[in-house]
């Protein structure tokens, strides 16, 4: 009984697989054309990327500023407080800045972009579009996607770059690091390569969260709890994904 | 014949709606489609738009059999017809003049000046053009019914499927809409397919009409002949009458015996 239910678990589990699969392909082939409407591209670049900005910039500031202090912490007591620099670019370019980002951008712009589309779908507008021949994927979802997809490494640059000014505000005006080495020390040890592993991760990060948030909105059963569900399904399974994604990135990078 | 649906079957999760549906549209005629709620009259339109297709049978529009067609090939017919959602299904982040300039601006290429005049004419049509910079969420349900009806009407098709128009609307409005289906089918020459189970309402409208129950044709002919007709179901529907072939009463043990079941345990 119980191996019946797993395999069928698994089942289900490959069928969402395969659903998600043959949605990004049509999505892609969409997405061509989408490029040359900035009618339509441009406000979604503005709704994923310039609205989720407060919500990033602060919290790169808090994130650089703890990772100030606990760099500060741990560093001093092996006396080398001078590669603070370098350790809070390492953690926020390879590693915090695309992840904080990516999960933030599921919780803010993803959750708008399911709740969008599904609502869209529940008041029947989705079907207009298909009754008017006006293909609903290439119109909404494109557009979407791709705003999502080209904001998450504008996002997470800003990220890093706000977050590298948290960390230097802890360290160097409060706790004293001298300015020259912390920034000397960031430049002679963060090379392009690191630069790189931040850039890929928040590009792989967008497409993974673009792709679920629009893939949930547009599937989503047209009620208000079908609506409700997919927004839950959006956080939880682009915040999953992120994180093993992360994993196997890093692994891909070392 | 812009409509020809001949001996559809079809089944949602093992349940059959319908076995064995046939429904014929002759153009330039307001046909209506009526029965009993759940009997699959939105069903219907959706074999006749494509949106879902027959399990056996075959649905023919104008002149096509849709099982044959391709994707893009229904993009193409669809072009040919518009549809009047319930609801409206206006696009809520566009005001009422793109809504209806919407189908305009993705299928041709015509100039801004000719957009503009096309819309507010269509706009006028439906006596809405003051409304033209007003937001969905601004309409009253009758409101956004006409903007739909623009809408649909904008690029000329030679069909028009309205779902449930009446609805939820007051008198006013109600007339406003009647009056909208026949004066669009008679001007245009539109062929339009009303489906709805407001029977006084279709009465006055339609030229032809179908009535569907229990995954068939119960009758066909215009509204006054299924009136007139023999069969009790089809009399009870038409009169809306309580109780008949369709009991008032969901099937149920005896009444008294379960009211004093309680008492005797």
């Amino acid at each position: 009984m119980s191996n019946g239910g797993g395999n069928g678990f698994i089942l289900e589990g490959v069928r969402r697989l395969g659903a998600v699969a043959l949605f990004l392909v049509r999505l892609l082939g969409e997405c061509v054309p989408a490029l040359g409407r900035p009618r339509l591209l441009v406000p979604q670049i503005y709704n994923a990327g310039a609205r989720s900005l407060i919500i990033i910039m602060l919290s790169g500031l808090f994130v650089g500023m703890v990772l100030g202090l606990q760099g500060y912490d741990l560093l001093q007591r092996f006396g080398s407080v001078d590669a603070l620099g370098t350790a809070v670019a390492l953690g926020l370019l390879k590693e915090l800045a695309p992840v904080v980002t990516a999960l933030l951008f599921a919780g803010r712009a993803g959750t708008a972009l399911t709740s969008e589309i599904g609502l869209m779908r529940a008041t029947d507008q989705l079907t207009a579009m298909e009754i008017m021949a006006v293909d609903p994927l290439r119109y909404v979802a494109a557009p979407r996607f791709l705003g999502g997809v080209l904001a998450m490494p504008l996002l997470t640059a800003i990220f890093s770059v706000v977050g590298l000014y948290g960390a230097q505000l802890i360290g160097v005006q409060l706790l004293g690091v001298d300015k020259g080495a912390f920034w000397s020390q960031m430049q002679g040890s963060v090379g392009l390569r690191n630069v790189t592993e931040g850039v890929v991760k928040s590009v792989v990060f967008g497409i993974a969260c673009s792709l679920i948030a629009v893939h949930e909105g547009y599937n989503a059963a047209p009620t208000a709890e079908g609506v409700a569900l997919a927004t839950t399904r959006t956080v939880v399974a682009s915040s999953v994904i992120t994180l093993l994604l992360d994993y196997v990135l890093t692994a891909a990078f070392l | 014949m812009v409509v020809d649906v001949r001996g559809v079957h079809y089944a949602v999760g093992g349940r059959p709606i319908f076995a064995g549906v046939d429904v014929q549209v002759r153009r330039g005629r307001i046909t209506a489609i009526m029965g009993p709620s759940g009997t699959g009259k939105t069903t219907l339109l959706k074999l006749i738009t494509a949106q879902i297709a027959a399990d056996r049978g075959e649905v023919r529009v104008c002149g096509q059999d849709l099982a044959a067609l391709s994707r893009s090939e229904i993009y193409v017919l669809r072009k040919r017809m518009g549809m009047l959602f319930q609801n409206g299904a206006l696009l809520t982040d566009l005001d009422v003049f793109e809504n209806v300039a919407f189908p305009v601006r993705e299928h041709t290429d015509l100039p801004e000046a000719l957009i503009h005049k096309l819309v507010l004419t269509k706009l006028q049509a439906v006596g809405l053009r003051g409304a033209a910079a007003l937001m969905p969420g601004e309409l009253s349900g009758g409101m956004a019914r006409r903007v739909a009806l623009a809408r649909a009407i904008v690029l000329d098709p030679e069909m028009l499927i309205y779902d449930e128009p009446f609805v939820g609307l007051d008198p006013i409005s109600l007339g406003v809409i009647m009056r909208l289906i026949k004066h669009t089918n008679e001007a245009l020459g539109i062929t339009s397919i009303v489906v709805s189970h407001d029977v006084r309402e279709l009465a006055t409208i339609a030229d032809d009409s179908y009535l569907l129950s229990g995954g068939r044709v119960a009758a066909a002919g215009p509204p006054a002949q299924l009136r007139a007709s023999d069969s009790a179901a089809v009399r009870q529907f038409m009169t809306g009458s309580e109780d008949g072939p369709v009991a008032f009463h969901y099937p149920a043990p005896d009444y008294a015996a379960q009211l004093f079941a309680a008492d005797e345990s």
